[in-house]
C-alpha cells in the first residue's frame, strides 16, 4: 500500500471477512460499514432485512433502484445498502428522491426513512409528492420519537406517551399516517410492525411494482428511548407486544386506524389503486395539448 | 400433531432441513431468533461474544425445518440457514409431536 503526499493510503482497505461466514444477503449490504450503529433490539435492522427480501422477490435489477434517506437512526438505512443510496439532509429525502425519479424514470427510486424526517420537517415534500404521484416507494419507519437526537415528541407520538419533550407525557394529536397518505393521493397504502416480517416483505415487493407513489408504514421498536422512558422493555417485549397487539385488516378503512398509546394496531395492505403517475399523466396531458409540438422527456441519452 | 402409533408411511415423508450458520461476533443478543423459531432450535448462551452479548446456541440442530425465519428477523444479519438434505422426521419425535430425524 503506498503513501499518497498527503500520508493517507490511496488504497481502500480490504473490508476484513466476518468470520469468513457470508450472509446471504451481503450482495446488498455494505458489509465494510458492519456493524451498524443500531442499538441492541432495535428493529431498523429487520425491516431492512424485509426490504431486501422484498426487493429479492420483486425481480428488479440492482442497478435500477435506488434508495434515498434523510436524517435519523432509519435514515442511516440507505448508507448500508449496496445499491445506489443516497443519505441526504433532514426531512428532504423526498424532494431528492423526486428528483432522481423523474431525471431518470427507468429508476425504482426508494425512500427509507423515519417518522421525524418524513412527516415532521419533511412532511410537506410526502403530501406533495402523494398529490402527484410521483413514482416513488416510500418506507416509513415509525418508532413515535425523533430516536437519534434524544428521544424528543414528534408528530407520530401517541397521546400519554412520555418523551424528552413531554415528560409528564404527550398530550398532541398525533397524524395517523396511513389515512395521511391516501388522503394525499398515495396509491399503495399499507402497515406493518419489525414482527410483521414476511408480510412486510410482500407488501415491499407489490409497492416497488406498482407504478405511482407507495407508503408503507412499519411501526418499529426503539429499545434505547421510546421504550426505556415509557418503561416499556426491551426491543423483544415491543414485539412480543406487537404479536399480541397487532390486528390484521386488510382494507380497513385508513380514517379509523389511528394508534393510541400501548393500544390496538391495525395492520395490512389498505389502498392498492390504480391512478396515472405525474410523469403519465403529464405526457397525456401535454400531448393533447400540444399535439406534435409536445417531445417527451426521454430520461438520460447516452452521449 | 400427535399420533397415537408411528405413521406407517413415515419413510416416504420428507422434511426440509437447513444448516443454520451463527456469525457470533455480530450478534447484539436481541433474542428474536430464539423467541420466534417455530422449532425452539435456539437458546442464548450464557457465554459472551466478543462485544460482550449473549448470541444464539443451536440446541436442537436436528428440529430445523429451514424456514428462515431466524434469518429474515435477525436485525444484525447475524444468522443464517442454508439448505440441507432433507430429512425423514424422526419416529420418537413424531410421537412426541415434533418432527425432525435425530441426526
Ligand atoms: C435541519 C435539521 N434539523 C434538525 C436536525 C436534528 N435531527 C436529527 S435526526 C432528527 C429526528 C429524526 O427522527 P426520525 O426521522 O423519526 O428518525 P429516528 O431517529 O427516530 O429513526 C432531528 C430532529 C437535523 N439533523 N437537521
Ligand atoms: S435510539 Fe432507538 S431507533 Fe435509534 S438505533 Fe437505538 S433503538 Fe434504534
Ligand atoms: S430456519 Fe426456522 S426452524 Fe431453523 S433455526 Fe431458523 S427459525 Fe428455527
Ligand atoms: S436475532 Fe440476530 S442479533 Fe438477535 S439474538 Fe439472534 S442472532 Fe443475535
Ligand atoms: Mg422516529
Amino acid at each position: 500500500m503506498s503513501k499518497t503526499t498527503t500520508g493517507f493510503t490511496n488504497k481502500l482497505e480490504i473490508p476484513t471477512p466476518r468470520e469468513k461466514l457470508h450472509h446471504p444477503m451481503d450482495r446488498y449490504l455494505r458489509t465494510e460499514r458492519f456493524p451498524h450503529i443500531w442499538c441492541a433490539t432495535c428493529g431498523i435492522g429487520t425491516i431492512l432485512t424485509a426490504f431486501i427480501s422484498g426487493l429479492e422477490k420483486s425481480g428488479l435489477e440492482q442497478e435500477k433502484v435506488a434508495v434515498v434517506s434523510g436524517i435519523g437512526c432509519s435514515g442511516r438505512a440507505a448508507g448500508y445498502l449496496r445499491l445506489d443510496s443516497f443519505h441526504t439532509t433532514h426531512g428532504r429525502a423526498i424532494p431528492f428522491a423526486t428528483g432522481l425519479s423523474l431525471g431518470n424514470p427507468e429508476l425504482k427510486v426508494v425512500v427509507i426513512s423515519g417518522d421525524g424526517d418524513l412527516v415532521a420537517i419533511g412532511g410537506n415534500h410526502l403530501i406533495h409528492a402523494a398529490r402527484r404521484n410521483i413514482d416513488l416507494t416510500i418506507i416509513c419507519i415509525n418508532n413515535f420519537n425523533y430516536a437519534m437526537t434524544g428521544g424528543q415528541a414528534g408528530p407520530t407520538t401517541p397521546i400519554e406517551a412520555n418523551a424528552s419533550t413531554a415528560p409528564y407525557g404527550c398530550y398532541e394529536f398525533p397524524f395517523n399516517l396511513p389515512f395521511l397518505a391516501e388522503s394525499s393521493g398515495a396509491v399503495y397504502v399499507a402497515r406493518w410492525t419489525a414482527l410483521h416480517i414476511r408480510r412486510l416483505a410482500k407488501s415491499i415487493t407489490e409497492a416497488l411494482l406498482k407504478p405511482g407513489f407507495s407508503f408503507i408504514e412499519v411501526i418499529c421498536p426503539c429499545s434505547t428511548l421510546y421504550a426505556r422512558r415509557n418503561r416499556l422493555g426491551t426491543g423483544l417485549d415491543l414485539m412480543k407486544f406487537y404479536h399480541d397487539n397487532a390486528l390484521i385488516k386488510h382494507g380497513a378503512d385508513t380514517r379509523e386506524i389511528d394508534i393510541r398509546y400501548q393500544d390496538q394496531i391495525v395492520v395490512g395492505k389498505f389502498v392498492d389503486k390504480d391512478k396515472p403517475t405525474f410523469l403519465q399523466k403529464r405526457d397525456k396531458f401535454l400531448r393533447e395539448k400540444l399535439g406534435e409540438k409536445f417531445i417527451p422527456y426521454k430520461g438520460p441519452q447516452p452521449i | 400433531m400427535t399420533y397415537w402409533r408411528v405413521p406407517l408411511d413415515l419413510d416416504q415423508v420428507e422434511i426440509p432441513h437447513g444448516n443454520i450458520q451463527i456469525i457470533v461476533n455480530q450478534c447484539k443478543g436481541c433474542g428474536f431468533c430464539v423467541e420466534y423459531c417455530p422449532k425452539s432450535v435456539l437458546a442464548m448462551s450464557t457465554d459472551f461474544n466478543r462485544k460482550g452479548y449473549h448470541y444464539p446456541n443451536i440446541v436442537k440442530r436436528n428440529l430445523c425445518v429451514n424456514c428462515n425465519l431466524c434469518e429474515i428477523i435477525c436485525p444484525e444479519f447475524a444468522i443464517f440457514v442454508t439448505d440441507d438434505k432433507p430429512r425423514h422426521p424422526d419416529p420418537e419425535e413424531v410421537l412426541k409431536g415434533g418432527g425432525n430425524h435425530e441426526g
